[in-house]
């Protein structure tokens, strides 16, 4: 079940601004293990140059995943989300993710495709704050695993 | 902005410290609340084998961020990560059990680049097989 691929090349609006907190961040920390300083102390975050606590790398999945929902979830394309497995991840940060940042994210659906039974979505998440600074991209692919095939 | 390693100290070829890093189904879900993933693969055994894998796996954002850990506890600012990219090629596997999945991550220089920065090449296996491919970071030394 091939997916629309009249979906390439289609971007979506800006989305609702994602406000960074403190708590999300040492939260989000704790999930992966990690006990930097910079993602708890603002203090500890200043001695590196930074306003206040920074995100791990990886925290920018928070916000593109929210934003790349429009196009993961949206009926008419038809993804089948408990078949979907991520196939790439990759961010490039203009600056580290700070707490307060207020983020808006716009998708664009870079790729579709169909491999070995699979269906294969690429997207691209330009993640800025309100005011236009912009702070990271997020490209991912997400692979829908097609049905086992009947030998 | 602060990372604590000298570009001028680092060679192409210069190993970062190995780690290990522990998963159990706990860490999934809690990973699971964090970041708002809650796919079903990643905490319902049911659901993961009626879509026909052999168990729970792991979020792979979790595991590009447990490995992202080796870079950023070596460089010492976590911030100066300005360029982090994976392929996930296996998924990992997280039995309901005591033991749970293992990470074991390495991670080389595998380039200097122009302003002061590098790119760690990274590598990480779980049960004996590779579960990232073209794992790279690039990293703003000092």
């Amino acid at each position: 079940m091939a997916l629309d691929q009249s979906y390439i090349g289609r971007s979506y609006p800006p989305s609702k601004p994602y406000e960074v907190g403190r708590e999300k961040i040492r939260e989000f920390a704790d999930a992966i293990g990690d006990q930097h300083p910079a993602h708890r102390s603002t203090a500890a975050a200043q001695a590196l140059g930074y306003d206040d606590v920074i995100a791990p790398p990886t925290f920018a999945i928070v916000v593109s995943a929210r934003v790349g929902s429009q196009v993961v979830f949206d009926p008419e394309l038809g993804l089948d989300y408990s078949r979907v497995v991520h196939g790439e991840q990759r961010f490039v940060h203009a600056r580290p993710i700070c707490a307060g940042d207020r983020l808006v994210g716009v998708l664009t659906v870079d790729n579709i495709r169909a491999a070995a039974g699979n269906d294969i979505l690429s997207t691209r998440v330009e993640i800025s704050t309100e005011a236009g600074e912009p702070v990271a991209t997020a490209y991912s692919t997400l692979v829908a695993r097609g049905p086992e095939r009947q030998s | 902005m602060g990372a604590t390693v000298d570009y001028d100290d680092v060679e192409v070829g210069t190993e970062l410290p190995a780690a290990a890093f522990a998963l159990h189904r706990a860490d999934l879900v809690k990973y699971a609340g964090a970041s708002g993933d809650f796919n079903v693969i990643h905490w319902n055994q049911r659901v993961a084998q009626s879509v026909g894998l052999p168990d729970v796996i792991a979020h792979g954002m979790l595991t590009m961020a447990e490995v992202s850990r080796v870079v950023t506890d070596w460089a010492g600012d976590p911030g100066s990560v300005v360029e982090y990219g994976v392929r996930f090629t296996k998924p990992v596997v997280v039995p309901d059990d005591e033991s749970g999945a293992t990470i074991s991550v390495g991670a080389v220089i595998g380039a200097k680049l122009e302003g002061r920065r590098v790119r760690v090449d990274l590598t990480a296996s779980a049960a004996g097989e590779k579960v990232l491919a073209m794992a790279r970071a690039v990293v703003q030394l000092a």
